[in-house]
């Protein structure tokens, strides 16, 4: 708990000291900017000029069946796409820091080290080499099949309307599975011994010891992953406009909030910017994203008592 | 101590799972690499062979190093990251440790004025940022670039070392005070060194997508002069889209050097989790 | 006013000063574009040849990626922070910025005159009264074969479309070649090689589309769903996995000799110059009956205008006038094999495969693609439909009576022909 020390001088200068830089530059140039962009949902153009519209746009994104069909379908594929992160990269994540946190490994610092290699990649990087892996031309998935008797299992996943949402979501996983990982491991290695110890003693080892004694210790941490992932999931962009383009196609089968906004907002090819629309769409995710977090601060963080170190 | 020991078939499963993993981690970039050293012909016909003394191919690299001056591009990009990161870090430390450690009026409010950032995307802003930018004349400068990255980064940061900073333990900040600190003395001396792992992982969060970052170097600084690697990799593959020589070329280019960096780097970022976790 | 605001909190906070180099300004223009594959043409070629004459005026090319270009653009338009020189997409992307007041009006720039109504129509407003880019080239569609490939299976470029399928079953048949070089994955492939290849043959050029846009034809009807429906016969010649398979996988596949042909852009004829190492040829996109009129697709495809807000708004004219010059216009026709200069002014190209293109436009009649004037620019953006619809269709997601159902819905949903 935040200590208070009653009898200090009423203005407590340092308190403006500490937050003054990291409030002066988020302020100035991050939400002026944001919000600058944000209120123009409420606005939408006429002849050039700006005029008022109140809610007019987010009627239109809503009950306008173009609009809504478009929003809907964005929605839910990021709801999916935020599904496999924490069905496949989160327990895949957990599952590889307890086995590196098991003591006495060997090479455990090299493997740590290359499994979070594919996180300091960037998105062109990994969008345009999985593109080649992945390509029918190129080969190189199908000769992998091939190697191992399965080439009939080769569908050019990223062309087809069934698989290519999961295929970028795997991807995604692979590059980003280095977070949680490093994460839960560094509160596994938090975990007093004394704890581990006095469970060796009561007989509990194994596997065991990590589902009843270390997994509850480390849900806090479990908690955090899972915001972020959310945050994260509901703001990607990058990985699919770098792998599909801002069409997301085929057959907008991989549009998520992101890309849609993205095309709104920019606009694309023959398609002029709406920035009043895209605006309508940012404020949606906001609302989306600020949804998650309340749920994450009063729900989920006051049941997850904190462990004390 | 009396630890029981690991069985052998344990040890081998846990190998076994790493080593699988770890293939999978590295088969793209082993892929990109080997390929990028061979000819056009070999890289279709057995993408998956090293170069041999046949296929052994340069031109890619000698395409891509006449065209670009990727070492200015790589200066470019590291200095932009060093210095958003020192400054995140920093401001980050500081707002969080107001936060956790004071209580004022507005406390929580503040809180969530500097989480809001975490929720929206920066690039929606970036219009006005231009604007602004423009009017500061920042354009093609690595400043308008470290000042969008440090307030993306703060949000973030502050949320996590907030979170962090409330379980350094009040005896030591009020012995401290007892001792006659400072304020300043007190965070920057007994509390920033108990949070060095945190700020560790911090430091990889925020390092990342400002390395990456292909929006605001195109949009902010896309003069030859503060060109990132990225940016400067993302035009090359536009430019030569179909000779994947130098596609390749440009990709292994621009993936090495951040692999050195973090090899060099991930050490320091391992001891200081490791280290920093009190027993 | 809140930027004086937002600066003051900048300044206060910029920890490193203010040490912002100002923009370059004096006499050098910035050009921004597109083209990022001319990068050399402009510095080696095009750039040398007009300082040569007008010493005094730097110029620098400033390209981004294609995906970028407009977003990137606007962004910078819309902060000032754009270059001097603005490369002009055609028709509605550019009015915008006209009617926006980003573009400076060019009617009366010398040199406008050496260009037709026609090849002025991409870049001048409805009422056809102010002109506000000059055009700089325009591109050809048709396909591109393998001449070695023909030339060992015996078979000649097809005239009609029976002999076109003819011919791509018998190099199937054959089993060396892939058919036919073009991928779905990318969309904009189906769409602009696909689509608007073939489609001026059945809606018959400018007249189907003068008719769409004055709602005298519905996308519905026959002359636009059949286009749809040859697409959809195509699937079976395409390489295996063509749903993944992306533009430069395309033309990877054709110029490494796997593909026996490839549908087309002139735009290509450079690339496949330096990369294909066997002989090739071009043809026209076939007509339905023998001795049927043909059209091809003449796009005007590129321009280049003024900021209205440059501040070297003199020195950009000149470079304007002498990019509408027929010096300009050889230089660029030459250098860039596939672009076709819009100038009144004959120009002489060397490039066998360019000629073969251009020729067409003697025998038959040439029309713009059918999305690009008018009709796109409202939401859902009838082009970018029409992407994706094209590749649903060759995908065989769709059929070509729902892909044009919903096209016309999307358009109906926004546009209402004057009547």
């Amino acid at each position: 708990m935040a200590v208070d020390i009653p009898h200090r001088r009423r203005t407590r200068w340092h308190i403006a000291v500490f937050l003054a830089p990291a409030v002066l530059v988020y302020t100035a140039v991050m939400i002026l900017p944001l919000f600058g962009t944000l209120q123009l949902s409420l606005f939408t153009a006429d002849d050039q000029s700006r005029v008022f519209a109140g809610l007019d746009n987010f009627r239109r994104l809503f009950f306008d069946p173009r609009w809504s069909a478009t929003f809907w379908n964005a929605l839910w594929n990021n709801t999916w796409f935020f599904i496999i992160h924490m069905l496949v990269q989160n327990p895949i994540g957990i599952a590889l820091a307890a086995i590196l946190s098991s003591p006495r490994l060997r090479f455990s610092a090299a493997y740590r080290t290359v499994i979070f290699v594919p996180t300091i990649l960037s998105f062109v990087i990994v969008g345009f080499a999985f593109k080649l892996i992945l390509s029918p031309l190129w080969g190189v998935a199908p000769n992998l099949l091939d190697l191992v008797g399965l080439k009939s299992l080769f569908t050019p996943w990223l062309g087809k309307e069934e698989y290519a949402l999961t295929t970028l979501g795997l991807i995604s996983v692979w590059q980003f599975v280095g977070i949680p990982m490093m994460l839960i491991y560094a509160a596994l290695l938090s975990i007093p011994d004394e704890v581990v110890e006095a469970a060796e003693c009561d007989g509990i080892t194994g596997m065991a010891q990590f589902w009843k004694i270390k997994l509850p210790l480390i849900l806090p941490s479990i908690g955090i992953i899972s915001i972020l992932t959310f945050v994260g999931n509901f703001n990607a962009f990058d990985l699919i406009y770098a792998a599909q383009g801002a069409l997301a196609g085929p057959n907008y089968s991989t549009d998520i909030l992101g890309t849609f906004l993205y095309r709104t907002f920019f606009g694309f090819q023959l398609q002029t910017g709406d920035p009043y629309m895209g605006s309508t769409i940012a404020s949606m995710m906001f609302f989306i994203i600020l949804a998650g977090v309340c749920v994450y601060l009063f729900v989920v963080q006051t049941r997850l008592r904190r462990y004390q170190f | 101590m009396s630890r029981a020991t690991i069985s052998l078939p344990r040890t081998v499963a846990a190998h076994a799972v790493l080593l699988t993993y770890t293939v999978i981690a590295l088969f793209p970039v082993v892929v990109i690499i080997i390929n990028s050293f061979k000819s056009r012909n070999a890289i279709f016909r057995t993408p998956l062979t090293p170069p041999t003394a046949e296929t052994f191919d340069l031109i890619g690299y000698a395409t891509v190093l006449n065209q670009g001056d990727f070492l200015l591009y790589f200066q470019n990009s590291f200095i932009v990251t060093v210095a958003s990161l020192f400054f995140v870090l920093l401001f980050g430390a500081m707002a969080a440790f107001a936060l956790a450690e004071y209580r004022f009026r507005g406390n929580t409010l503040m809180g969530l004025y500097l989480a809001l950032g975490i929720m929206i995307p920066i690039r929606l802003g970036t219009v006005a940022i231009l604007q602004l930018m423009v009017a500061s004349g920042l354009v093609n400068t690595l400043t308008a670039l470290i000042l969008v990255y440090t307030a993306q980064g703060l949000p973030l940061a502050i949320f996590i070392l907030s979170e962090f900073m409330k379980q350094v333990s009040d005896d030591l900040k009020n012995a401290g005070r007892i001792d006659g600190f400072s304020e300043y003395r007190i965070f920057f001396r007994l509390v920033l060194p108990l949070v060095r792992p945190a700020m560790a992982t911090v430091a990889v969060f925020t390092m990342i997508p400002i390395w990456n970052d292909l929006w605001f170097p195109l949009i902010l600084a896309p003069s030859e002069a503060t060109k990132t690697i990225t940016l400067g990799a993302q035009l090359f593959i536009g430019q030569y889209v179909t000779n994947w020589n130098a596609v390749l070329a440009a990709l292994s280019l621009a993936i090495l050097p951040v692999l050195v960096l973090y090899l060099i780097f991930s050490r320091q970022l391992i001891r200081g989790i490791t280290s920093g976790a009190v027993k | 006013m809140k930027r004086t605001t937002l600066t003051a909190l900048l300044m206060a906070s910029s920890i490193l000063g203010t040490a912002g180099i100002a923009i370059a300004q004096g006499k050098t223009l910035t050009i921004e574009s597109w083209r990022n594959d001319d990068l050399a043409i402009w510095q080696e070629k095009l750039i040398p040849a007009f300082e040569a004459k007008n010493p005094g005026i730097k110029v620098t090319f400033a390209p981004s990626a294609p995906t970028e270009y407009n977003a990137a653009l606007n962004a910078k338009l819309d902060a000032g922070s754009a270059g001097d020189l603005i490369t002009c997409r055609p028709f509605d992307a550019s009015l915008e910025l006209f009617n926006k007041g980003q573009l400076a009006d060019l009617t009366d720039l010398p040199g406008m005159e050496n260009f037709s109504d026609v090849a002025k129509s991409a870049w001048t407003t409805d009422d056809g009264k102010a002109t506000f880019c000059v055009p700089m080239a325009s591109v050809i569609h048709g396909f591109i074969y393998n001449q070695d490939a023909f030339d060992q299976l015996g078979i000649k470029p097809p005239a009609t479309e029976a002999e076109f399928f003819e011919m791509l079953e018998k190099i199937k048949a054959d089993g060396n070649y892939i058919p036919m070089a073009m991928g779905t994955k990318d969309l904009w492939e189906a769409a602009t090689m696909g689509y608007q290849n073939i489609g001026p043959n059945y809606w018959h050029g400018e007249e189907g589309r003068l008719a769409l846009i004055k709602g005298e034809q519905k996308l519905t009807d026959p002359q636009w769903v059949e286009p749809f429906a040859t697409l959809a016969k195509w699937k079976p010649y395409l390489g295996d996995g063509f749903e993944a398979q992306s533009y430069p996988d395309s033309q990877n596949l054709f110029t490494l000799g796997r593909a026996a042909i490839y549908p087309a852009g002139s735009w290509e004829i450079s690339v496949f110059n330096t990369q294909a190492d066997f002989k090739m040829g071009a043809f026209p996109p076939p007509v339905k009956q023998a001795g049927d009129t043909c059209y091809i697709s003449d796009h005007n495809d590129i321009g280049i205008g003024l900021n209205a807000k440059s501040a070297n708004a003199d020195a950009a004219k000149t470079f304007l006038s002498w990019a509408a010059s027929p010096e300009f216009a050889t230089i660029y026709a030459n250098a860039l094999p596939g672009f076709f200069s819009l100038s009144s002014a004959p120009v002489k190209m060397e490039d066998p495969l360019a000629q073969e293109f251009v020729s067409w436009r003697e025998t038959c009649k040439p029309t713009i693609r059918s999305t690009y004037q008018i009709l796109s620019r409202g939401t859902p953006n009838l082009e970018n439909e029409t992407w994706v619809a094209s590749a649903n269709v060759i995908n065989g997601t769709e059929t070509p009576e729902a892909a044009a159902k919903k096209l016309q819905e999307g358009l109906d949903s926004w546009y209402k022909p004057a009547k």
